[in-house]
């Protein structure tokens, strides 16, 4: 390069650079502001909503700290603790997750306090967590400030909580082994309950595996969509709406979506459950407390988990299998909570039901996998 | 030339003519070049063919060349036997569910097709051990055999003239068999323990095996799925008046018990 060409490319890196600081200094991103002193965050309080609003864009780019300021019952929490409340103590899915949208929604107002909804959606690594707090507001010299209904974290006692724990642990056969010689069996399962249901979005096959044997099993389920004519239409598996690991004569439901299919274009399903041996322990156990189901509209099943063991469940993955009068499977539900299960902490779950699919159920049964920091136990 | 030879033994050819000559035999995984007296009795030393297979035979002088081929069977005698039993672990009590299949190999890991006779032998602690025998059918034999009534370890042989093979195969118990459990009040809740869980032939069941308990009160229920440790499975639960309380595990359903304090 010649030396004009090198000093007119030093002259557009210098005057690029000198522009993108203008501009970043002008239109911060809003994580910036956040840790900047600026006032970009949208500080109006002159209504309950928009003090809601407020509060939610200060959450949603990380700053606590001015999220905390603005609150009026600051003065009972610490800004660590309001921190915890939105982010979790304990590692669980709270802690990696942003707050990707929130709506506030006005319930009651009068001239020195008001009520507004707050819906929180949080992008965790297992998908959207919705959560939802009514706040109340109260008017300080004219300016709207939220009085934070803190959750205090929960303090599980100094103790020594025995554990006399069962665990297995595998051994798989060597390469240097005769190829006859045996290796240990997989487990046995079974698919006990299959039952196809069409909706809006595709075919959706319900059914529930047990596993019928004495050791630990890793499970899947991978289901064929045959035509009339025998020739595959479509092959998927159950992911993650499934128990993926089953304790013996332990019964896990799963669902297979097969979108934009409709079920007069099948003539037969081919279903195929995986298992394979899993080292595995069978704590933590946990407590399905108050399971109601609430009938339609806005149809779900609620209750609460607790954790009988002494080691903290990091990650909570409810599934709901709903039944009819005669038994029969009519949909399966699932909810990850984003809240550590602690020893003896109650703590909350709902799972949506689809209201046309609500009126049809009878019953209910759920289960509950857990996993711990480490890997699922 | 001989025809056909066992696996790994000598053998002689013999040569017209005269001078110096190169044998060569080219067969399955072997090919063996070797310089020899023609007009004498060349002699193949004992293991130079041993994989069984159809061999072709070149004998060369400056001359000429004279082709031929022999066949190299198994050896008579069993040296080797390879064992696959399948499953490794079954529910006791159940007919012809462990399968045995035998195949019978010479010193040289050739497969014998020679029909043989393979005796298999399922010994279980504390009872009579079944015994089957089978012919092989180019070099496999198999039979099938009933899992015990008592849990653990059988140990399955096969057998074929003075070599045997062994395989474990674990017995565990089968379905829980009448499942019940009891219930006493312990503070606001209720204590459920279960009576050592069985399986129909008396076997304990295997500890870590999930028992289910399960409390309806109104329109409310509680679960708990809890494994079996020491043969019992043991919960506390919240105590609700007129509730009514379940057990099962897997398919297999308990008794019932109405919670009325």
């Amino acid at each position: 390069m010649s030396s004009g060409g090198a000093r007119l490319l030093a002259v557009v890196l210098a005057g690029a650079t000198v522009g993108l600081v203008a501009i970043g200094t002008l239109w911060p991103s809003k994580t910036a502001a956040a840790f900047a002193s600026g006032a970009q965050f949208t500080t109006s309080a002159g209504t309950p909503e928009a003090a809601v609003r407020s509060l939610g864009e200060q959450i949603r780019a990380k700053a606590y700290g001015r999220a905390y300021e603005s609150l009026a019952n600051k003065g009972e929490f610490s800004e660590q603790q309001f921190r915890r409340d939105l982010t979790s103590g304990w590692p669980d899915l709270r802690t990696y997750a942003d707050l990707s949208e929130f709506q506030a929604q006005p319930l009651h107002a009068t001239d020195t306090d008001a009520t507004v909804r707050f819906k929180m959606v949080w992008s965790t690594v297992v998908g959207p967590s919705a959560s939802t707090k009514d706040l109340h507001l109260v008017k300080n010299g004219g300016k709207w400030q939220i009085e934070w209904p803190i959750q205090k974290e929960p303090v599980v006692p100094p103790q020594v909580i025995p554990v006399n724990y069962l665990r297995w642990d595998v051994i798989n056969r060597s390469s240097a082994d005769d190829w006859g010689a045996q290796d240990v069996e997989a487990p046995h399962v079974r698919i006990v309950d299959m039952h196809p249901v069409q909706r809006a979005e595709g075919l959706v096959l319900l059914g529930e595996l047990l596993n019928e044997d004495v050791v630990p099993a890793y499970v899947s389920v991978t289901a064929t969509l045959l035509s009339k004519d025998q020739k595959p239409i479509d092959t998927e598996g159950s992911f993650d709406d499934i128990s993926h690991q089953l304790l013996p004569k332990q019964v896990t439901p799963f669902v297979i979506r097969f979108p934009n299919v409709t079920i007069s274009q099948v003539g037969s399903v081919r279903m195929t459950p995986f298992s394979t041996l899993i080292s595995a322990s069978a704590d933590p156990v946990i407590e399905i407390q108050n399971e109601k189901l609430t009938p339609a509209p806005d149809a779900s099943l609620t209750g609460q988990l607790t954790n009988q063991s002494g080691q903290i469940a990091n990650v909570a993955h409810v599934l709901g299998t709903f039944y009819d009068q005669q038994g029969q499977v009519v949909w399966v539900g699932d909810q990850y909570v984003d809240h550590a299960l602690l020893p003896g902490t109650p703590v909350a779950f709902n799972i949506h039901i689809p209201e046309d699919l609500a009126r049809k159920v009878s019953s209910q049964r759920t289960v509950v996998a857990t996993y711990s920091f480490g890997g699922a136990q | 030339m001989p025809k056909s030879i066992e696996a790994g033994s000598p053998f002689s050819i013999q040569s017209g003519g005269s001078g110096k000559g190169t044998l060569y035999i080219a067969g399955p995984g072997q090919f063996i070049k070797q310089d020899v007296q023609l007009g004498s009795s060349i002699e193949v030393a004992s293991g130079s063919l041993y994989n069984a297979g159809h061999y072709s035979v070149w004998l060369s002088s400056d001359s000429s060349t004279k082709t031929g081929s022999i066949d190299v069977v198994p050896a008579q005698k069993p040296a080797d036997i390879t064992f696959i039993a399948k499953p490794s672990r079954l529910p006791v009590a159940m007919h012809n569910a462990i399968t045995g299949s035998a195949y019978v190999f010479d010193s040289y890991g050739n497969l014998i097709t020679k029909p043989m006779q393979v005796s298999f032998q399922l010994s279980n602690a504390g009872s009579a051990p079944q015994t089957r025998t089978a012919e092989t059918h180019n070099g496999a034999a198999w039979t099938q055999m009933d899992s015990a009534t008592r849990e653990g370890k059988a140990q399955f042989v096969a057998r074929v003239g003075d070599v045997s093979s062994t395989r474990i195969v674990g017995q565990v118990p089968g379905d829980p068999c009448n499942i019940k459990m009891n219930a006493k009040a312990a503070g606001n809740k209720i204590q459920l323990v279960t009576d050592p869980v069985r399986d129909c032939s008396g076997n304990a069941i295997s500890d870590g095996t999930i028992v289910t308990f399960t409390e309806t009160y109104g329109a409310e229920k509680t679960t708990v799925d809890v494994p079996l440790k020491k043969g019992v499975a043991s919960v506390e639960i919240p105590a609700h008046r007129g509730a009514t309380i379940s057990v099962a595990s897997g398919v297999v359903l308990g008794n019932q018990i109405r919670w009325a304090q």
